[in-house]
């Protein structure tokens, strides 16, 4: 066990913990933070995925004392005071089916946007296909970041 | 016994039914005694669906649960068109177990389909019971006043009232019968895109999965179960397990041995450390190859015949010509992105459970066993499923989590990981199709036969029902072969086997379906036709799947001229009351996977409620129908299953998804489902173009590594 301090969303938390926890378990079961998914637990799938100082990381595979000093964002910390414009086009293409991958869709392409804010269309593709959605959103997937590049015009 | 076993049987045949489609639910509305009677903030609830507060604020009870199929928006849909009220208003809820909505299951396509009457109905009637209270307040005639938007106006006095201001007194009414719906040219609601109201939440993080659920004092469980189908625990040994920091108990349950933490990575150490010595059961000599071989071995003449139109053995000894294909299937798995899991806090002799599951009404009844309380204090609260494909009609995680939290007096979630997801899963059932054609001396088919060899669903699970061997539901897209032909003969050989199996989207339409429409093609060309045209010509006149393939062979341009390497296929399926033509244009790519380029898909599934929901609902079975068609397959090996995570077993990703353009014959034929109808004519619509474009007929799915070198 060890006493480290988490930021998260521009919180800091305090913790007791053993430090190779990894950091989805941390977000979810220790600060509550249940907006990101648990899915495969070996970095295959995405649904973990958490912004490390604004860089798309898996957090099912992060022991939680690898983020110590690093701002980390979640789903819950992406759009606070207005939604993200990923956010946007995600509703406005109505993305989600059961929704359970989306989270980490959107924090990867937040990612991605953050590197590189504007990708190409096969820069689109070959980023968003790291995320498994099990019920077939990639074609709106597509479609929302690409009209996010173009400032919310599809 | 390892496997959680004595599940109730009769829920499950209900269960059952709901899946396959093969019963009519037995759907009962609520009736008038609770109209004058709602409770609390409730002061008009004429029926289970609906529920007009003090606020005047309408929320639509919602049985049918939401797995990214939009059970949650288009239900209500039906109900709010008839309601006449501002569908953004409108509440909706994830209905808990609720006798008055009789059994509650979901599957089989059926939200919808069978929500279309009642839940229209259900809307009329309190828009009825609403306009007629207000019109006996102004003492006016009813049929001068008018409801639109949630408010009720009489023009020629120039007054109006909101719902809510007059459901206190349109509570007191009878519930009227027989209202007449409306006709489509009136509906403002249905047929129109209305914003799913789900959405909001799950891009947020807030939609509540069942991983999400926080109860006070929960404690997390993780199951070691046995790696051997049918193993058991000979013993154990916990000491390491107990000495890991956050870990506070073990227990031992049917299953195997459940280790509680307060979080969830304890309990995952805590499972690493246990010690157990397993006693393997009688299926360590259980591999992938010898079911193969058992379902080879079949013997097709000792079959019950499920369909015997004619003589089709005369026919194959007098024909000019005899086609024969023989296709195979693997088990696959449903590996929806959340992972099985289920919340439960047992209190004195009542019994709360939190789950993401498709079958409410058979989880009440396994809590009320596993928890030893009656099934009236049992109440199932269904949260959002993070998918579904059919895995949730079991209930077996439920039986489990229920167990764990009687044996140790707190609120459990228990929970899979992918690998136990994987590993402990039941799966799509591998099948063995034989088929044969008998052709004229113009190459036109006069007899057509199908054996079909494969476990049985509900055979394995109740065996004594189905000691007969006819499973109506394993011939589910064979038996109704669409084609006129004279002689059609489908026999059904039941082998069952140790490996659990469970309905997974479509069900044997998924292995039926493409058997069929594969053999067809193989069928047609051998005797020079096209492959539309003689489905045209075998197709009945007033077929509505003759109407899907017509259209599309105008959008698509059948045959049309394509680029060299490419190669275009067709095919056709009804199933679960709706009828699907798919045309694919593919190639192979230089490192030997098939690419899908573009998928046309048309679907007369009758009246069309939430247009962009049909339109995702499309798009999704594509992808989830490849995903299995190219690489999808679950082995068993020593009587293990050999997968375990993404990384072997690895679903489709954005990268392969094709195009696709879905078209819809929007109609007031009888309304039909639309989760599952579009997985059967993907696979082979697929492969018939493979083989236009290679002159290679893929048989044995999936498909993985036989187009390289
Ligand atoms: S849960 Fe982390 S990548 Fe799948
Ligand atoms: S929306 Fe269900 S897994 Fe992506």
């Amino acid at each position: 066990m060890a006493q480290l301090t988490l930021r998260v969303n521009g919180k800091s938390h305090s913790l007791d913990i053993d430090p190779d926890t990894p950091l989805v378990w941390v977000l979810r079961d220790h600060l509550d933070l249940t907006g990101t998914k648990y899915s495969c637990g070996i970095s295959e799938c995405g649904a973990c995925t958490v912004l490390v100082d604004g860089a798309a990381e898996r957090s099912c595979t992060m022991p939680v004392s690898d983020a110590v000093g690093s701002e980390i964002t979640t789903i819950e910390g992406l759009g606070v005071t207005e939604l993200h414009p990923l956010q946007k086009a995600w509703i406005e293409d109505e993305v989600p089916q059961c929704g359970y991958c989306q989270p980490g869709q959107l924090m990867t392409a937040a990612g991605l946007l953050n590197r590189n804010p504007h990708p190409s269309e096969e820069e689109i593709v070959a980023e968003m296909s790291d995320v498994l959605c099990r019920c077939g959103t990639y074609l709106r997937i597509k479609k929302a970041v690409a009209k996010t590049v173009k400032g919310g015009k599809s | 016994m390892s496997r959680i076993t004595n599940l109730s049987r009769r829920d499950f045949l209900k269960a059952s039914a709901a899946a396959t489609g093969a019963l009519v639910l037995g759907f009962r509305m609520g009736q008038s005694a609770n109209a004058a009677v709602a409770g609390g903030d409730i002061v008009f609830n004429p029926n289970a669906w609906l529920e007009i507060n003090r606020g005047g604020e309408v929320i639509i009870q919602v049985p049918w649960s939401e797995l990214g199929q939009g059970a949650l928006t288009a239900v209500p849909m039906l109900l709010a068109d008839e309601l006449e009220v501002d569908f953004g208003k409108v509440q909706v809820r994830k209905a808990r177990n609720d006798p008055r909505f009789g059994n509650m299951g979901t599957g089989g396509s059926r939200s919808v389909r069978t929500s279309w009457d009642p839940v229209r109905t259900a809307g009329a009637t309190a828009r009825v019971m609403l306009v007629a209270a207000a019109a006996k307040r102004w003492q006016v005639p009813v049929d001068e006043c008018q409801a639109r938007l949630g408010v009720i106006t009489h023009e020629k006095s120039g007054r109006s009232m909101t719902y809510g201001a007059i459901s206190a007194a349109a509570a007191g009414q009878e519930v009227p019968v027989d209202i007449p719906l409306k006709p489509k040219s009136k509906r403002t609601i249905i047929g129109h895109d209305m914003p799913r109201k789900d959405t909001p939440d799950k891009v947020v993080g807030k939609a509540d999965f069942g991983l999400d659920q926080r109860l006070e004092g929960m404690l997390f469980a993780v199951v070691a179960r046995s790696p051997v189908l049918e193993g058991s625990v000979k013993s154990f040994d916990d000491t390491a397990a107990l000495a890991v920091p956050g870990v506070t108990r073990t227990v031992e349950i049917e299953t195997g041995i459940a280790v509680l933490a307060d979080h969830s990575w304890a309990a995952l150490k805590g499972r690493e450390a246990l010690k157990i010595e397993w006693d393997d059961g009688p299926n360590t000599g259980l591999n992938s190859a010898n079911i193969s071989e058992r379902l080879a071995a079949a013997d097709p003449a000792k079959a019950p015949v499920m369909r015997g139109d004619g003589d089709s053995a005369g026919a194959l000894t007098t024909a000019a010509k005899v086609v024969e294909a023989v296709y195979e299937l693997p088990y696959i798995s449903h590996s929806p992105m959340e992972p099985m899991n289920c919340t439960a806090r047992i209190t004195g002799d009542r019994c709360e459970v939190w789950v993401p599951i498709q079958s409410v009404t058979w989880g009440e009844s396994v809590a009320a066993q596993y928890a030893d309380v009656p099934r009236e204090n049992v109440t199932i609260q269904p949260t959002y499923a993070g998918g579904g494909f059919g895995r949730r009609l079991m209930v077996d995680y439920v039986a489990e989590t229920v167990a764990i939290a009687k044996a140790v007096g707190r609120p459990v979630q228990m929970f899979m990981t992918r690998q136990d997801d994987t590993r402990h899963g039941l799966y799509r059932p591998t099948s063995r199709h034989t088929l044969k054609a008998a052709l004229d001396d113009q190459n036109r088919p006069i007899a057509w036969t199908h054996h079909l060899a494969a476990p049985s669903i509900s055979g394995q699970l109740n065996p004594e029902r189905f000691s007969d061997g006819r499973d109506e539901g394993a011939v589910n897209g064979a038996s109704n072969l669409p084609y006129e032909i004279p002689n059609i003969e489908v026999t059904y050989s039941m082998v069952n086997t140790p490996v659990p199996t469970c309905w997974l989207r479509s069900v044997y339409n998924t292995q039926n379906g493409l058997a069929n429409e594969c053999f067809f093609d193989e069928m047609a060309r051998s005797g020079g036709h096209d492959p539309v045209q003689l489905r045209l010509e075998l197709l009945p006149k007033d077929s509505r799947l003759r109407g899907t393939l017509e259209r599309a062979q105008k959008e698509w341009g059948w045959p049309r001229k394509l680029n060299s390497g490419r190669g275009q296929g067709t095919a056709s399926h009804s199933s679960f009351g709706s009828h699907v033509t798919m045309m694919a244009e593919v190639s192979v790519g230089d490192d030997g996977w098939p690419r899908v380029h573009e998928i046309l898909c048309v679907v007369d599934c009758g009246p069309v409620v939430h247009p962009d929901g049909l339109n995702s609902q499309i798009q999704g079975v594509v992808g989830f129908a490849l995903s299995a068609l190219m690489r999808e397959e679950i082995t068993i090996r020593n009587g293990s299953v050999q997968q375990s995570n993404f990384d072997d077993y690895p679903p489709l990703r954005l990268k392969e998804m094709p195009d696709v353009t879905v078209i819809t014959i929007d109609s007031e034929d009888d309304i039909g489902g639309i989760g599952e109808p579009g997985y059967p004519p993907l696979g082979p619509a697929v492969l018939n173009a493979l083989f236009d474009a290679t002159g290679k007929r893929v048989r044995k799915l999936p498909i993985a590594g036989n187009f390289k070198g």
